[in-house]
């Protein structure tokens, strides 16, 4: 038995330990908004927060978590951040398809929450684990900057 | 395979020459379908007291919401925001109050104009073959709305105004909500020919309206196929042949059943299938299956044999796909020949939703959940493997998490695969199928890899007199249920466009295609902009060889050559004029700088490039910059219409980089995003679109994007003083 707080709330679960936090959020806990697209911590869809620190889901065993904070884009609008992360997105229509865009969402929260004004280098660090399929990078690194001024 | 579906579909070509008179024909589905059926015919929601729903595509509730009806499959692309923009606005629609719910899978609604009685996205159609048909829609719904105004308050009709939601009679002062009149609008006679806005009242065509799908896409509250969860549902992962063509012998599952979680393993044709509770735990169960594969009947090939085969057909004539003069007598005749090869590589479409399907089957209908791109064929499929009759297989569309052409496929093979699985345990419980990405991008269906070979003679002047081209690859088309429509002569339509349409005068052009199904039995499918992901590459490279040949400027050189394509010529020069054609690029320290251009029409969509580089000594390179230019017609949304050209070129860019699939042996090398890599956020250049103005019919714009882009920076390489690339994907050939 793990136990560890998802989105604030405290949580357990008999998996097992080596199940992917990312399948044990999406099957056990029915929390669908975090994706998976490799399995291999290569696209960053699956993107999620430990203790305030991206990590990829998909590659974090369940026994990594334990006693831990983890959350995910379902309580992403709840802080300011993230909220004026997601606000950014929808001003400057950032998604297409959508389906790597929670990643990309938490990511970027987790990059403002550490460098309240990052330049176009430093968002291209931070996000350089994150594919979009569909492209949409020029909108990403706008919208990351709108989101600064808008936290400013 | 889906035999029995014969989907009579008109090419794009044959629209072309119909002319916008195809659509005009047709009677208006929505209104035909309303009188016939009466209220409560819009998508798949109940009849409710007060709604009023005059026709397929709109229902307006007593809560004053206006949800619209979408026949095609958002995908990113942005349709179901451009569907809604074209009802709400002859609706004069509230566009906050506006929603939108994707259609079921029903032809006699739903049908895509320009593919006969089939309903399915694809070829950029969905914008084009709606345009009339959802205004009608909204217009009838917006004339039905103002009688029931005018007879409630006894009034002319000709009095009465009509914005954003709201019904106004001015001289009484009186006003109502859509909301308040819904029910009394439901019972207004459908007018047969809705009276159509001028385009210069439009308020929200042509301007900046925001996505629909913005919010649940940000929120992860928005539903795809691998969200689905029914009651009961087993997830299935499957052990797929390690080549194409390979059948299972025999499978040993007792190590795959003892996994916890797992409840079954069943053979099916594709392979064998591990269910279980959850996702994890089928995948544990299918790594520890142990099959023993027949590959007696397996291909076998490797990708430099594939091509060393295709050189060697570029050398024979191919079946003629068109012929302007006499090509070879002008060639034989001129005094400078110029040659090039082109080989471009198989790709997968790798979504980053990899494929997945959720069904549910009962004793005499099916019920599937999918990012749904081809509803008629699909349904077909399924209901030809399941015994059921067609329209007792019932399908949800789902967003897509991306498809670039994946989720149209002809032979429907990850839905029959889902639903064998469902067969081959008699419906017990529902099954979701998912691919892992491996699953996926070994999968097959892929953009065939081609050799284009082409000669030109150029005259005195450096213009081309002549002009033959050889193609050679697979066809996508043959053995589908397009086969009779877009082969004709053994010619493949989508092999061939792109190249048998070049829009420069050269007086002898003749393109040749060789398709070689019989040897290369790679699946292979349409990838985002078709033919014209490799058409576009050959021609509009060997056009900067025939300029540089020349000593002319690439741009100057295609427009003297365009003075038959007006619409071409604006497109080029405006892409030209955004980039600063004419003015030096900008030094920078340690690099040499280089500008390429290329021009492609896909889709009846006009689109130059102008691609700028950095090039340093050791071979390595950015792109720094694209100009994008294009001509779609109206822009019924210009903000998405940019988003399609940005997201076209990254993903081009993705496949000129390093996108290979390439084969050992009969199988597939890659497996996963560390070597099929993708474009990342440091590799994004700077992009800029320009749209020409145009009353013109809108036509597409997902896939038009993609096409000049690789061109474009194989051009701009070699005006840096890179080598000439005639092989993609880039990768090291620019390393010394």
């Amino acid at each position: 038995m793990i136990q560890f707080s998802l989105n604030g709330q405290s949580v357990k679960t008999d998996l097992p330990a080596d199940t992917p936090l990312l399948w044990a959020i999406r099957d056990g806990f029915e929390l669908t908004g975090t994706k998976y697209g490799c399995g291999m911590g290569l696209c960053g869809a699956c993107t999620v927060h430990l203790d305030g620190n991206a990590v990829r889901s998909c590659s974090t065993p369940l026994s990594a978590v334990a006693g831990k904070q983890v959350s995910t884009i379902e309580a992403a609008g709840e802080a300011r951040v993230g909220a004026a992360v997601q606000a950014a997105w929808q001003k400057l229509d950032v998604v297409q398809c959508g389906y790597c865009q929670s990643g990309q969402i938490m990511s970027a929260i987790a990059l403002l929450s550490s460098n309240p004004r990052p330049d176009d280098g430093e968002i291209d660090a931070a996000m350089g684990g994150n594919v979009c399929r569909c492209a949409t990078y020029v909108r990403i690194r706008a919208a990351i900057h709108e989101a600064a001024r808008s936290l400013a | 395979m889906n035999n029995r579906t014969r989907i009579e579909n008109l090419s794009r070509r044959d629209f072309l020459k119909q002319g916008g008179g195809l659509t005009l024909a047709l009677v208006l589905p929505g209104v035909a379908a309303a009188a016939g059926a009466g209220p409560g015919i819009a998508g798949t929601a109940p009849v409710v007291k007060g709604d009023f729903t005059p026709n397929a595509f709109v229902r307006i509730g007593s809560d004053d919401t206006v949800t619209v009806i979408a026949k095609h499959l958002e995908m990113g692309q942005g349709t179901y925001t451009g569907l809604a923009t074209l009802v709400a606005e002859e609706l004069d629609a509230d566009w906050g109050r506006v929603t939108v719910e994707g259609a079921p899978a029903d032809a006699g609604r739903y049908n895509n104009l320009f593919w006969g009685p089939a309903q399915g996205t694809g070829g950029s159609t969905a914008i084009a073959n709606s345009f009339m048909q959802l205004r009608q829609a909204g217009a009838a719904a917006r004339a039905m709305l103002v009688s029931a105004a005018a007879a409630r308050w006894q009034v002319p009709v000709g009095e009465i105004t009509v914005r954003e939601g709201v019904v106004s009679h001015a001289a009484s002062g009186r006003s109502a909500r859509f909301g308040e009149l819904a029910e009394a609008a439901a019972v207004q006679p459908v007018p047969t020919e809705p009276v159509l806005k001028d385009p210069s009242t439009f308020r929200l065509i042509g301007r900046h309206v925001p996505r629909k799908d913005s919010l649940a896409k940000t929120t992860g509250k928005a539903m795809f196929t691998q969200d689905v969860r029914l009651p009961g549902m087993l997830v299935a992962v499957v052990a797929h042949p390690p080549r194409f063509g390979a059948t299972v012998r025999a499978v040993r599952d007792d190590k795959a059943r003892a996994q916890p979680g797992v409840v079954d393993v069943v053979r099916i044709p594709t392979g064998v299938a591990v269910l279980a509770k959850d996702t994890w735990s089928a995948k544990k169960g299918r790594d520890a299956l142990e099959i023993d594969w027949d590959e007696s009947a397996a291909w076998r090939g490797s990708t430099e044999a594939v091509y060393a085969r295709y050189r060697e057909l570029a050398g024979t004539p191919g079946k003629v796909a068109r012929r302007d003069g006499d090509a070879e007598v002008a060639l034989g005749k001129a005094a400078r020949v110029i040659e090039a090869e082109y080989e471009l590589p198989f790709l997968a479409h790798a979504a980053m939703e990899p494929m997945n399907c959720v069904v549910r089957l009962d004793k005499d209908r099916c019920e599937v959940w999918n990012g749904e791109q081809f509803q008629t064929g699909d349904q077909h499929a399924l209901a030809a493997l399941l015994g059921l009759k067609p329209e007792n297989v019932h399908l949800n569309m789902l967003y897509a998490g991306g498809s670039f052409g994946r989720r149209a496929n002809p032979h429907s093979d990850y839905l029959l695969e889902a639903a064998s699985i469902v067969k081959a345990i008699n419906g017990r419980a529902p099954v979701k199928m998912v691919w892992m990405r491996e699953d996926d991008m070994r999968g097959g269906h892929y953009r065939p890899a081609y050799v284009h070979s082409i000669r030109a003679a150029l005259d005195g002047a450096g213009r081309p007199l002549a002009w033959s081209q050889r193609i050679v690859g697979q066809s996508i088309i043959a053995g589908t249920a397009f086969e009779s429509g877009m082969v004709k002569d053994g010619i493949d339509a989508t092999s061939v466009e792109g190249a048998a349409n070049l829009p420069y005068a050269v007086p002898n052009l003749q393109v040749e295609l060789h398709t070689t199904n019989a040897e290369v039995r790679v699946p292979v499918q349409w990838w985002r902009s078709v033919g014209s992901s490799h058409t576009g590459f050959a021609t509009e490279v060997f056009l900067d060889e025939l300029a540089s040949a020349a000593g002319a400027d690439p741009v100057d050189y295609r427009l003297a050559l365009l003075e038959a394509h007006p619409r071409h010529a604006a497109v080029l020069r405006l892409a030209a004029d955004g980039a600063g054609w004419k003015a030096p690029l900008a030094k920078r320290e340690g690099v040499r700088r280089g500008r390429g251009v290329a021009l492609h029409e896909s889709f009846n969509t006009i689109v130059a490039q102008v691609a700028e580089v950095s090039l340093a000594a050791d071979g390595s390179y950015t792109v720094d910059r694209v100009v994008c230019a294009l001509d779609c017609g109206v822009a019924v949304n210009p903000d998405v219409i940019r988003a399609q050209m940005e997201g076209g070129i990254g993903f081009a860019l993705t496949a000129a980089l390093a996108g290979e699939i390439s084969f050992d042996d009969g199988k597939v090398v890659q497996s996963n995003f560390h070597d099929y890599t993708m474009l990342r956020i440091n590799q994004m250049p700077k992009v800029e679109v320009h749209i020409v103005p145009s009353a013109e019919r809108p036509t597409g714009v997902g896939e038009p994007g993609v096409p000049p882009l690789a061109p474009a920076l194989v051009n701009a390489l070699f005006a840096a003083g890179g080598k000439r690339i005639r092989r993609l994907p880039i990768g090291e050939q620019l390393k010394a």
